[in-house]
């Protein structure tokens, strides 16, 4: 063999093919993931127009997306910090405590809501640098980090506010949280929402930064060697989550015109099942933010005709948890089943030739 | 000379005929005989990449032969695991040692078979008199009790071979022991070896350090290129003998460096240490000059290439690029600097084997394809199609994951990515390790051309044969230093092997 030959089997030989094999296998599931999620969506809205009263409502669709604005607002980050192959467990907690932050802040400060709004986001950004400080800065592994802050942030939001709710907010300012987009029933909210994540879809999908993001998930050496700076670049992602969740705070309280310890209490759970129904890979470098949308449409359609159908909240976690479980089963269980169908293809070349 | 025969005393303990191993088109191992005797120390030498760490692996029971023998007491051996290999009383020690670092040196030695009483609770108190016991023997003092976290290279060492006599094993195989002791632990490491081959147990000693190998061993085996080349006994060889096997082959004509004009001095690393790793390293690297880092694995060359590019931090010292100093620790600094690093992992390092040849190829030039701070799929492409096609890439698509090249395209995916940098300084550690000849023979070329073009070349290479062949001038490291500086004149097979093994003062 003078050169090597375009498909020769390389030196390294048998796990270079295995995890080809596996890689392409992969590959092929999840460029078929993002079809199978939009096709899952409109069989979801189909039926549950068909068979749920009221689900085909434009009064129900716009709460359905005004519940969607915080799921969809925390999914934007995770994703990519999902992509770098870590995770943000406390992102409803920080939701949380922006939350009570603002009641607190309106309650006895007496700034005006306004600036009140920016400082959240800001404290929000400072909750996520202490994340990013744990985890880059100490090297400690995210799961474990945003564990520990979900149930700090947390008690940290009881201590703002005790278990009083700040609920005073002015009238202008909670009714504009809901408001529609004039003759549609589509509410305002959902603007501000697709213009982020087409920023972050452009950020991932279409500028230097994105591609580290990719080459980090799936091998940090080899993007430290490409002059990646991987731990700087996973930090200011999480300092962007805690940003994002400050302004998913702010929403959430004027929404419900309701500033609580327990507000958004459990929706961490709700995100990571989004983003991994939406084709992002739990072990990192793969997935993309449209999928994503898809997966947050899909999850609201679910739960919102459940509920409709009177189904009650245990039963909406148990599907939650299902789907958490089926996606991130699925993707490998296929891959799996395809890697093994093209070593067996392999093993019959050979003993053919 | 047929094998294992000369002045052969006694039988054999462990015999091995004709041992091949092959891993895809490499080979590894071509027919290698060994005999080891009980009662002898015997020594394997070779070259890296003659096929030593195969052998060890092969004894271990962690690689079966393709084809070949071995035989035991003269019966035929199968090992299929480490298990089979343990019952048949063969212990590896390996130069990093392989305990749990949070279980006590009791533990570690009896793991798996630990002493139980009732209700099948481990018996601590007997286990670690029994671990006392064996230290006795060694003539050491390590607690039993203590978790192997902190011991010393050394005693870690010795914990090993604790294990090994608790197996009563009676073969030893030691795999570059010694790289990291002291000149007292290394006596008292001879002690245990040579007590244990007192008491009829056959030792294998891998080492590069041929003092070491002439002070215990009572017979020398010599592989190259993964071919068996001699046995012999010490007492009938020379150093100088040794070396000549271990290199002697032609310095073939597939390494055609051409003379260029140097240029400025591009590259300058003055004084630069990393504790315990490497210390006091200088050079400097001209424009249109190839200089080769030389040395045996573990000599340090890999960290110093690390630390210039900013991957890994330093101690002391500086780097400067054309007379400009670099910051440490950031090789996105490196790389705005014009400083390219291939290396020596292509499939941990060099590529993300996950994400397609196209965006491998573009991964370090992607700031400076963007426009407006957007990178589109088209820029990237285009780049990677007019690299590959310079390099000759053979993939089927451009959007094909990488890891689906074989090993020499997958080189040529890295080699593309730097390029593509349009780098001044191109640090090059094992160009052409695991590739096949053809694509080597292009890989020099390039070098030579890039030379050519005014890039000053730093090559890292475990390939005596192309360190000769394609350097200008050949740096030797030994022990975390440069202990030698040979201008192409002057480097030949042995001077540079003598340098290597840290017998450049005497010789």
């Amino acid at each position: 063999m003078a050169h090597d030959s375009l498909y020769a089997a390389p030196p390294s030989a048998a796990d270079t093919e295995r995890e080809a094999g596996r890689l392409a296998g992969l590959r092929g599931a999840l460029g078929s993931w993002d079809a199978a999620i939009v096709a899952a969506l409109v069989v979801a809205v189909v039926l549950a127009g068909l068979s749920v009263p009221n689900f085909a409502t434009g009064r129900n669709a716009q709460f359905l997306l005004l519940d969607l604005v915080p799921l969809a607002l925390l999914a934007l980050p995770m994703t990519l910090i999902v992509i770098t192959g870590e995770i943000d467990l406390s992102v409803a907690s920080m939701v949380g405590l922006g939350s009570t932050l603002m009641g607190q802040l309106w309650l006895s400060s007496g700034l005006s809501l306004e600036l009140i709004c920016v400082l959240v986001v800001l404290l929000g950004a400072a909750f996520g640098a202490v994340n990013g400080l744990f985890v880059t800065g100490f090297g400690l592994p995210s799961l474990a980090v945003t564990i520990g802050t979900l149930a700090l942030y947390r008690g940290l939001s009881f201590v703002v506010l005790g278990d009083q709710a700040v609920a005073d907010f002015p009238a202008s300012w909670t009714a504009a949280a809901v408001q529609t987009i004039p003759g549609t029933s589509i509410p305002a909210a959902v603007v501000p929402v697709l213009l982020l994540a087409l920023v972050f879809g452009v950020v991932l999908h279409a500028t230097p930064a994105g591609r580290a993001l990719y080459a980090m998930g799936n091998n940090d050496e080899a993007a430290t060697f490409a002059g990646v700076s991987v731990a700087r670049t996973k930090f200011w992602l999480f300092v962007v989550s805690g940003a994002v969740c400050g302004l998913a705070g702010v929403f959430w309280t004027l929404r419900y015109a309701s500033a609580r310890g327990d507000n958004a209490t459990g929706l961490e759970l709700t995100v990571v099942t989004a983003v991994l129904l939406g084709g992002v890979s739990i072990f990192g470098g793969r997935g993309g933010l449209l999928g994503v949308v898809a997966g947050v449409l899909l999850l609201g359609v679910l739960r919102n005709a459940l509920q409709l159908a009177d189904v009650d909240a245990n039963a909406l976690t148990i599907v939650t948890g299902t789907l958490l479980i089926v996606s991130v089963v699925l993707p490998n269980a296929v891959a799996d089943v395809r890697a093994r169908l093209h070593r067996r293809r392999q093993r019959a070349h050979l003993t053919a030739s | 000379m047929s094998p294992g025969a000369p002045g052969a005393d006694s039988a054999p303990l462990l015999e091995l005929d004709g041992v091949t191993k092959s891993f895809g088109a490499v080979a590894a191992l071509r027919g290698v005989h060994l005999a080891l005797h009980p009662g002898e120390a015997h020594a394997l030498v070779g070259e890296n990449g003659a096929g030593k760490s195969t052998l060890v692996k092969t004894l271990a029971g962690a690689h079966a032969p393709d084809a070949g023998r071995m035989t035991l007491d003269g019966r035929p051996l199968q090992l299929r695991g480490p298990a089979d290999a343990r019952a048949a009383g063969i212990a590896v020690i390996y130069q990093e040692p392989t305990l749990f670092p949070d279980l006590s040196v009791a533990e570690n030695i009896f793991m798996g078979r630990q002493p139980l009483r009732g209700l099948r609770r481990i018996d601590t108190r007997a286990m670690n008199r029994d671990a006392e016991r064996l230290f006795e023997r060694l003539g050491v003092r390590i607690d039993p009790a203590r978790p192997a976290r902190g011991l010393s290279i050394a005693d870690q060492q010795l914990v090993e071979i604790a294990k090994a006599l608790s197996f009563d094993a009676r073969i030893l195989v030691m795999d570059e022991p010694t790289a990291a002791l002291s000149g007292v632990e290394v006596e008292r490491l001879f002690g245990v070896a040579r007590s244990l081959c007192e008491r009829g147990a056959a030792v294998l000693f891998i080492s590069h350090r041929f003092d070491e190998v002439f002070d215990l061993c009572q017979r020398i085996t010599v592989l190259r290129d993964g071919a068996w080349v001699s046995s012999d006994r010490a007492a009938d060889l020379t150093v100088d003998e040794v070396v000549r096997r271990m290199v002697g082959r032609e310095v073939s004509s597939l390494y055609p460096k051409q003379d260029a004009p140097l240029r400025d001095t591009l590259l300058e690393v003055r004084g630069l240490s990393r504790a315990g790793v490497f210390s006091d390293v200088s050079f400097s690297v001209r424009g249109g000059e190839i200089v080769a880092l030389a040395g045996l694995v573990g000599a340090g060359r890999s960290e110093v290439a690390r630390a210039v590019f900013g991957v890994d931090r330093y101690d002391a010292g500086e780097v400067r690029v054309a007379g400009r100093a670099l910051p440490p620790g950031n090789p996105g600094r490196a790389i705005a600097a014009g400083m390219a690093l291939v290396p020596e992992d292509r499939r941990q390092q060099g590529l993300v084997m996950e994400l397609s040849v196209e965006r491998n190829a573009t991964l370090a030039r992607r700031r400076a394809l963007s426009r407006l701070g957007l990178l589109l799929g088209g820029a990237e492409r285009a780049e990677a199609r007019r690299w590959t096609r310079r390099l000759q890439v053979k993939a089927s698509r451009l959007a094909a994951p990488v890891a689906t090249l074989s090993g020499g395209n997958q080189q040529k995916v890295v080699l593309a990515k730097w390029l593509a940098t349009e780098p001044r300084i191109l640090i090059i550690d094992e160009p052409t390790r695991g590739i096949d000849v053809g694509t080597k023979a292009e890989v020099h070329r390039l070098l030579s051309e890039l030379a050519g073009e005014g890039l000053a070349i730093l090559m890292i290479s475990s390939e005596l044969p192309e360190v000769l062949g394609m350097a200008d001038r050949v740096l030797v490291m030994h022990e975390g230093r440069v202990v030698r500086e040979l201008p192409r004149a002057e480097a030949d097979e042995t001077s540079v092997m003598y340098a290597a093994t840290g017998q450049g003062a005497i010789s």
